[in-house]
């Protein structure tokens, strides 16, 4: 591997995927669908806004067809220090455009000496989800949620995409993925516009929770395992994720809140 | 017919580095050392913008001399080169060694085949594994593409003789603060104070986080120097 020297006229400045096509390393797409037990999928995602910035969250399995191929599977990531990515859908290009995604913000701080604005950020996922496009169409679509603290307005923000591309930023909470409109519900009626990070974190436990309950792709929490699902939250100090033994916690007082009404 | 005069070519070689040299002279100089915890990179530079120090990757730290934009020029092809590697096998394979030996083939290249060589003089520095430096990397590139790989400290720019003088030979790495007195002093001279203001410094720090690579703002470069 060479220096990357160019002439000015052909110099693709702090954009890395453009690098990458100069370089010769373009992907290649091939014709036709391909049936969903061919490769995996990854599923329910969530994103909650409150005081202190955005809490992201996912569940851990994968599966292929019917099968579960995976539970131990990461879909919340850190798209830099002030921003997460997290993922649903076919979980190669994905994990793939996730990866892209990191290297795109890092290389354009270095490259530039400046990181991009949080606007700038979606901007360029919503570019890679539109790149997809043709990949979606063959079945393997690729739809993240993408959140972060936003230093210039001092506030957590949030947005969703759709597989064209399209990127709409949510006031209060998102979900992505096969489960969502359960995870999705749950958040909706138990959101209030002054919850506290330890309420954002249960709510979005609960959310997941309800999503497996009734998504058979969603995984539920592992407690013979010991898997949780990854809860990540974003504020001033950066990107944190939420310790394992504190979701164990959590998870059991969820279960234990669920014993006591047997209702549901 | 016209007959081009013949010049040897140890004139021309002369004069491109000579050319070179004044090129390198005309800018301020900086001094990188080894300190207990990492690298340090210690420039003299009144723009607060326009960086002689930068990142280039997890581990490693791209410093330059001379003129701005041809080792700009060079630092952006470096991060290049290492986001790429880094992106086609894996962060561990992204290392100082082969990065500065691309400098190098591309600074004698450009040295001996184009009209004019570049103004520049280049360090890429890393931090290693081990926990007690021991294999931290120092290489120090020129305009010709000599690559020096140096030990404890080193000093880019012009009046390098002198400063390296003023700054003398660490024999074990210092601590932070007393290794930037040190450089600071050595940049400085006898009959001149620097202030924060005037001096961009970064650091390569070994820790848990994966960038190592942080530029230290006034306020803290004035209370390591103050001690």
């Amino acid at each position: 591997m060479n220096l990357p020297l160019f002439r000015v006229q052909d110099d693709p400045g702090p954009d890395f995927s453009q690098l990458l096509q100069r370089s010769g390393f373009a992907s290649t797409h091939s014709a036709g669908a391909v049936a969903p037990e061919e490769y995996r999928h990854g599923t329910t995602c969530v994103a909650i806004r409150y005081a202190e910035g955005v809490l992201m969250a996912g569940d851990r399995r994968a599966t292929s067809g019917n099968l579960i191929s995976q539970r131990t599977m990461e879909k919340v990531f850190p798209a830099d220090r002030h921003s997460g990515v997290a993922i649903a859908g076919a979980a190669g290009p994905a994990i793939e455009m996730v990866k892209l995604f990191q290297l795109q913000l890092e290389h354009y701080e270095k490259v530039e000496g400046t990181a991009l604005s949080l606007d700038g950020k979606a901007n360029q996922l919503s570019q890679m989800v539109r790149s997809n496009l043709p990949m979606a169409m063959q079945g393997m679509a690729v739809v993240p949620l993408f959140a972060g603290f936003d230093l210039t307005r001092g506030e957590g923000r949030l947005y969703d995409f759709d597989i064209t591309g399209g990127r709409y930023e949510e006031a209060d909470h998102a979900s992505t993925g096969s489960g969502s409109l359960h995870a999705g519900t749950v958040i909706k009626l138990g959101y209030t516009d002054d919850m506290t990070a330890d309420q954002v974190i249960d709510l979005a436990l609960e959310g997941l929770f309800e999503a497996a309950d009734e998504d058979s792709a969603t995984g539920g929490p592992d407690l013979i395992r010991g898997i949780y699902p990854v809860v990540a939250a974003i504020t001033a100090a950066g990107y944190e994720r939420i310790g394992n033994d504190d979701l164990a916690a959590r998870t059991q007082a969820l279960i234990e809140r669920r014993r006591g009404s047997r209702s549901r | 017919m016209n007959m081009p005069f013949y010049v040897a070519p140890e004139q021309v070689m002369k004069d491109r580095a000579d050319y070179a040299r004044k090129g390198i002279a005309r800018g301020r100089s900086l001094v990188a050392f080894r300190f207990d915890h990492g690298i340090a990179i210690c420039a003299e530079n009144t723009s607060s913008t326009l960086r002689k120090v930068s990142e280039i990757y997890d581990r490693i730290a791209f410093a330059g001399v001379g003129k701005y934009n041809e080792f700009d020029q060079l630092r952006i092809a470096g991060v290049r080169h290492a986001d790429m590697k880094g992106y086609a096998f894996s962060r561990e394979d992204v290392d100082a060694r082969s990065l500065a030996n691309q400098y190098a083939q591309s600074l004698g290249q450009i040295f001996t085949h184009e009209m004019k060589p570049m103004e520049v003089e280049i360090l890429v520095a890393e931090i290693g594994r081990a926990p007690d430096g021991s294999d931290d990397q120092l290489f120090h590139i020129l305009y010709d593409g000599t690559v020096v790989d140096e030990d404890m400290s080193v000093v880019l720019g012009g009046e390098t003789d002198t400063i390296g003088d003023r700054l003398g030979t660490f024999d074990a790495a210092p601590s932070l603060s007393e290794g930037l007195q040190r450089a600071v002093g050595a940049l400085a001279g006898p009959d001149r104070t620097l202030e924060p203001a005037s001096l961009e410094v970064a650091i390569l720090e070994r820790g848990e986080q994966r960038r190592t690579f942080q530029r230290l703002t006034d306020p803290q470069i004035a209370q390591l120097i103050a001690g």
